[in-house]
Parts: structure tokens; sequence; C-alpha cells
């Protein structure tokens, strides 16, 4: 299973890595998205460095619902998605494997957006155990349940607007989780954070659980 | 608005709501009726 | 099953749903008396407190629509059964008309009591998450499929949801429990005929809900007969041109 996973993680990431979709834009669009909150909020107030953690969390859901379109929409065509049901991968590897480098493309992101707040909204950023945790955490559970979002939607005609109805009001908690843990972290009231990243677990486990067992009834057609 | 106008407007919009979906679904289910024969639709 | 076939009446009715229909529609009188004329005003909030016989009935039922959703969902993934599968979407239906109902009367409650229509309260935040969520799955339901690809897509959907509603309203409750807590609810414990009122909405709700499950039940079925029938139709007419056209040759 695990070997399953790396290969098809492998295989997405390689595919990023020459396509440059990610990099060239989905990438410039989280920026962009910081940019325009500093045009929506008042930049000399402080407003945007009080808000820094909430600003970071909804450009990264955005990216994701960007990131899992396209990791679907490279299944999507070719019948790529009857080649990897034939393939004899196993379902749980390939839910991993799909999920792991949508994990990754979003942690590059993180480390991206992360430079940008502190720079753009000139936040300074502490507690770096209490955010690397919650940024793990938050972006399994972001990829996990992104994945199996992105499989259920992949064959529509309306997969661009169907997948952030049904992602983004499921992944709320985790918005909500990592904005308080990170406004924690930037407090340094880091002991206030932990419960936070205890839910973020719970719902990272119970979506790659959730993945692990129903992948292959989602691939086999939606 | 006083109180009873908040409870009124209450009472009087779940009512309204209720109706018209009861309305809906009876009459999608006539029009439904007519178009499936009767041995397939014999209610308890 | 005396009836002949053609006495079969052509609408959703039977002899079962119409006595629970006059049933519930005594049981709404009754309540409406007790709740508008008969109980008495609450000490802290005044006559606004009546909108607990409408809120919290609606609420309850509400979530037993959701409750039954996911049941019918499991239930078809393991008997791959259509009844489950109808089930599951009339109670997602109806059970999304009172969600609906109950952030309605949550407000409309919350404006004298609160003096705002919203607050972030952790009940109301998780209904308006919850009302999304099944708005997905019935969105989900209505896109063109297989019906059995329909149903096996819509139990998921409907799993995934079910899954997220506890950690929203842990995340929801913890994140105002920093805050202040604002809740719907009477500061005086509720007793005597107020709590009869109250139970007696709850049962009259629930009837009225079963009401309408049953109808929307009934209606999920045509439905998909009309379906195979057209399916099966289309076969047919298929086969005959295939058959009209091998002929000559």
């Amino acid at each position: 299973m695990f070997r399953d996973a790396a290969l098809v993680a492998g295989k997405d990431l390689r595919i990023e890595w020459r396509s440059h979709v990610t990099t060239n834009q989905v990438a410039p669009f989280a920026v962009l998205v910081l940019i325009l909150f500093a045009f929506a909020l008042d930049p000399d107030r402080d407003v945007l460095q009080r808000a820094t953690a909430g600003l970071f969390w909804i450009a990264i859901l955005f990216s994701a619902v960007l990131a899992v379109q396209r990791a679907f929409a490279l299944e999507a065509a070719d019948g790529n998605r009857d080649a990897l049901r034939l393939s004899g991968l196993s379902p749980a590897g390939i839910f991993l494997g799909k999920a792991g480098a949508i994990a990754l493309e979003l942690a590059a992101l993180e480390v991206l957006l992360g430079i940008g707040v502190a720079v753009l909204y000139n936040t300074t950023w502490s507690g770096w155990l209490l955010l690397i945790t919650t940024s793990v955490v938050a972006t399994i559970g972001l990829a996990a349940a992104g994945s199996l979002y992105g499989v259920l939607a992949a064959g529509l005609r309306v997969r661009e607007t169907l997948l952030p109805l049904l992602f983004l009001p499921v992944v709320a908690p985790v918005l909500l989780g990592a904005t308080r843990a990170f406004e924690a972290a930037l407090d340094q009231s880091p002991a206030d954070g932990w419960s936070w990243v205890t839910l973020l677990t719970t719902f990272a486990v119970i979506y790659v659980a959730f993945g692990v067992l129903a992948f292959g009834s989602l691939l086999e057609e939606s | 608005m006083n109180t009873w106008g908040y409870v009124t407007v209450g009472y009087v919009l779940v009512f309204v709501v209720v109706f018209a979906y009861t309305v809906f679904l009876l009459v999608k289910g006539r029009t439904l009726s007519k178009q499936v024969p009767p041995e397939n639709r014999r209610w308890m | 099953m005396t009836e002949s076939v053609a006495a079969v009446p052509a609408h959703t009715g039977s002899r079962s749903t119409r006595l629970l229909g006059l049933a519930t529609l005594a049981g709404i009188a009754v309540v409406l008396v007790l709740a508008l004329a008969v109980t008495g005003p609450d000490k802290v909030q005044g006559d606004a407190a009546r909108l607990i016989y409408l809120h919290v009935p609606v609420a309850i039922s509400m979530n037993v629509g959701f409750g039954l959703c996911t049941l019918g969902s499991v239930m078809w993934l393991w008997k791959r059964s259509r009844w489950w599968d109808t089930v599951a979407v009339s109670a997602a239906e109806v059970g999304l008309v009172f969600t609906g109902l109950t952030l309605v009367t949550g407000m409309v409650w919350g404006r004298p009591t609160w003096g705002v229509y919203w607050t972030w309260d952790a009940r109301l935040t998780t209904f308006s998450l919850l009302f999304l969520l099944y708005l997905g799955y019935l969105v989900v339901r209505r896109l063109p499929a297989d019906v059995e690809v329909r149903n096996r897509r819509s139990a998921y959907v409907a799993l995934l949801a079910f899954v997220d509603v506890p950690i929203v309203y842990l995340s929801v409750s913890w994140w105002r429990g920093l805050h202040q807590e604002a809740t719907l609810s009477l500061s005086t414990t509720i007793s005597g005929l107020m709590l009869f009122t109250l139970v007696l909405g709850i049962a009259v709700a629930s009837m009225g809900f079963l009401w309408l499950l049953v109808h929307r039940f009934r209606v999920a079925w045509l439905e998909d007969e009309v379906e195979i029938a057209g399916l099966d139709l289309a076969i047919t007419e298929r086969r005959a041109e295939a058959a009209s056209v091998e002929v000559p040759a």
C-alpha cells in the first residue's frame, strides 16, 4: 500500500514539477489573495497583523481547492481514471498517494505564504513548535478530505463549481482550529493552541481512515 | 416591532413554508402518479 | 390488498397517511392554543419564550431527519436496496426544509432576546453549516447519472458530511466558549404546563415530519419508477431500430 502511495505521489509531483501549474498558477494565486486582503482591509491600522492567522488559512483553503481540482483533472483526461483502476495499485495506496502529493504542494504553499505574511503584513512568527505541528495536521486533514471530494467530483461536468460547495463546509472546522492555534502561537500563549491541534488531528485521522477504506469504491465510477 | 410581532412572524413563517412544501409534494406526487402504472405504486 | 389495481388512486396518499395527517392537524391546533394563549409568558423572556414551542420541536425533527439520512446511506451501502436509498434522500430533503425553519425561527427568536438576528451561537453556527453540508448532498443527488452510481455517490457524500458534524459542533462550541455563552434557552427551568406544551409540540412536529417524509418517499419512489420506465422504453426503441436496419441486409 505504501509503495503504491509513493509511486502515485511521485508521479503527481513529477507532473507538477514539469508542468509548472502549481508554481506558476496556484502559488501566485495564493500570494494574490494575500494582496487582495490588504486592499479589502486597512493595512495601516494593524488589522492585517491581527487577522494574519485567519487570512493565512483562508488563502490556503482557496489554494487547496485549486490543488485538488488540478490533481484530479490530471486523472480525468484520456481515461486515466480507468488506467489507474486497472493498474493493480491498491486503492488505499492511490488515495494516500494523491493526498500525499496534495499535502506536499500545500506545505510548500504554506512556507511561501508564511514568508508572504511576514513581509506583507509585518507579522512576526513565534511559537514554532505549535505552528509547525498545526500546519502538518491541518494540511493532512485538508489533503485527505480534498482527495475524497476531488475523486467524487472528478468525472462530473459541474466539478469546478461542485467541489467548493462540498469541500469548504466540511473543512470549516480545520479553518477554525488552525486559525485559533496560529493565533495562540502568535500571542505567545501556546497552551491554548494544543487542544486545537487535538481537534485537527482527529479530523485528519477520520478523513484519512475514510479515504483508505472508501476510496476504491469512489474511484470505481462516479 | 413588539415581542408578539416576532412571535407571530415566527409561527406564520413556519406554517407558510410547511404548507408550501406540502402542496409542492402533493402536486408532484399526483403528476408523477399519472406516469406510473398502478401496480408499481401501491402504498401501505 | 383487496383493492383492485384500477382503483389505486393517482396520488401519494393512503389511509394511514390520511389518519396521520388528521392527527397532526388536530395536534397543531391544540399546541397553537396552548403555546399562544394558555401558557403564561416566561419570567425572563416574556412572550418571546413562546417561540420555544416552535423552534425546539422543529430542530429535533431536523436532527431525526439527518440521522435517518445517515442510516439510509449506511443501509444502502450494506444491502444495496432501493428502499433505503429512497429513505436517505427523502429524509435529507425534509430535514433540510426543517433546518431552514430552525435557522429562521432561531433568528426570529434571537431578535427580541439578544437584540440581533444572528449571533455566532454554537448551535446556530453548527446548524448553518449543516444546512450547507446537506444542501451539497442534495445537489450531488440531482446530478444526472446511472441509478447505481448516483446512489453510491450520494451515500458517500452523506457519510462524509455526517462524520463532520461532531467535529463542527465541537470546534464551534470551543471557539464560542472562549468568548461568551449565548444560548437560546430560558433561564428558569421549564416545568408544568410549559413543559407539557413543549413535549406535545415535539410529538406533533415529529408526526408532521413523518407525514412529509412518507410523501417525499413516495414521490422519490415514483421519480425512480419514471426514470426506470424511460430507460426501458429507450432500450426497446433502440432494439427495434437495430432490428429494422438489419432486416434488409
